[in-house]
């Protein structure tokens, strides 16, 4: 299985994405935002990061780069495409996801392991995963998600929630919402499925010595599904 | 000529930074606000003298990239 990880200036995920990816069996390919084409990938990964400097808005320059203009294609082709914290940023600034984050509600850059829960399994992401709480870590100042109210039933009807934002029993209540985001939305899918984006880092969670093995978990799933 | 852009939050969307200015405007004994809303200025210098033009122009930038429309909304000011 072949992926894509694109740095933008300003990325800094991208190389920790570069090792989970190898890790669980991916042939990873580094790819410049200033590049026109994608290599030819099963996977494509937007990291995080801080690309421009967050300027303007979090993710509203990266969204205009030369690379996206081939992503956005992909997208149309059914490909999958990936965006972890400021790669979900990114998503949404390029309208290939709806909504927006914005500051966190406290205005604190939030730096912790967090419990998601995944709902729907009925996508290549988490299809086949045999839990439904992961513990992953977040390390974000913009991740309050927000949506308008239209756009939030058309979320819910079509099922785009990827995970929400729960305690260790799954207990989606506002008292685990660390930032805000509107019904506790951690991360959500396009309509079709094969565009996610999530505030949560899985590459941060692949070494049980280091933090834990729950992004093992799904790293190890996906390249399951996707072979 | 010279076109100006004021992107400001939309009524709905929380705005915590003003929140704390407004605060902190209070602490220092402004007691009179009712609210503060914090938003952007651009000035952009077009290579363009005719004003309606010109303001297409840069309303087309707001769309495209100056504000996020699920949040913002902008308003064009001709400055010169």
């Amino acid at each position: 299985m072949k992926s894509s990880v694109i740095t933008f200036p300003g990325s800094n995920c991208d190389r920790d994405m570069d090792v989970a990816l190898n890790k669980f069996g991916f042939k990873n390919k580094m790819v410049w935002h200033n590049d026109h084409e994608l290599p030819k990938s099963d996977l494509v990964v937007l990291p995080g990061g801080f690309s421009y400097g967050d300027y303007l808005r979090c993710g509203s320059m990266a969204s205009k780069s030369k690379i996206m203009h081939s992503v956005i294609n992909f997208v149309k082709s059914g490909g999958l495409v990936m965006g972890i914290c400021n790669g979900f940023q990114i998503l949404v600034e390029s309208g290939l996801l709806p909504g927006v984050l914005l500051r966190n509600r406290y205005l604190e850059f939030i730096c912790k392991n967090v419990y998601v829960k995944i709902d729907n399994k009925q996508n290549p992401y988490f299809k086949n995963l045999d839990k439904e709480v992961f513990e992953f870590h977040i390390a974000h100042n913009e991740g309050n998600y927000f949506c308008t109210k239209d756009q939030l039933k058309e979320i819910e009807d079509n099922n785009q929630v990827a995970v929400y934002y729960c305690n260790d029993e799954g207990k989606t209540e506002d008292l685990f919402n660390p930032n805000g985001s509107i019904k506790n939305i951690a991360g959500i899918f396009n309509k079709e499925k094969n565009v996610l984006g999530m505030m949560p880092h899985p590459e941060r969670m692949i070494d049980q010595s280091l933090s834990g093995e729950d992004g093992s978990l799904f790293f190890k799933n996906l390249i399951n599904n996707l072979k | 000529m010279i076109v100006s852009a004021i992107i400001t939050l939309k009524k709905d969307v929380l705005d915590p930074q003003g929140k704390v200015i407004h605060q902190t405007l209070e602490g220092m004994g402004f007691k009179d606000v009712n609210e503060v809303r914090q938003g952007k200025y651009f000035e952009i210098d077009v290579n363009e003298n005719d004003p309606t033009k010109a303001k297409g122009i840069v309303e087309d930038m707001c769309k495209k990239l100056l504000a996020n429309l699920v949040i913002e909304n902008y308003k064009i000011i001709e400055t010169q």
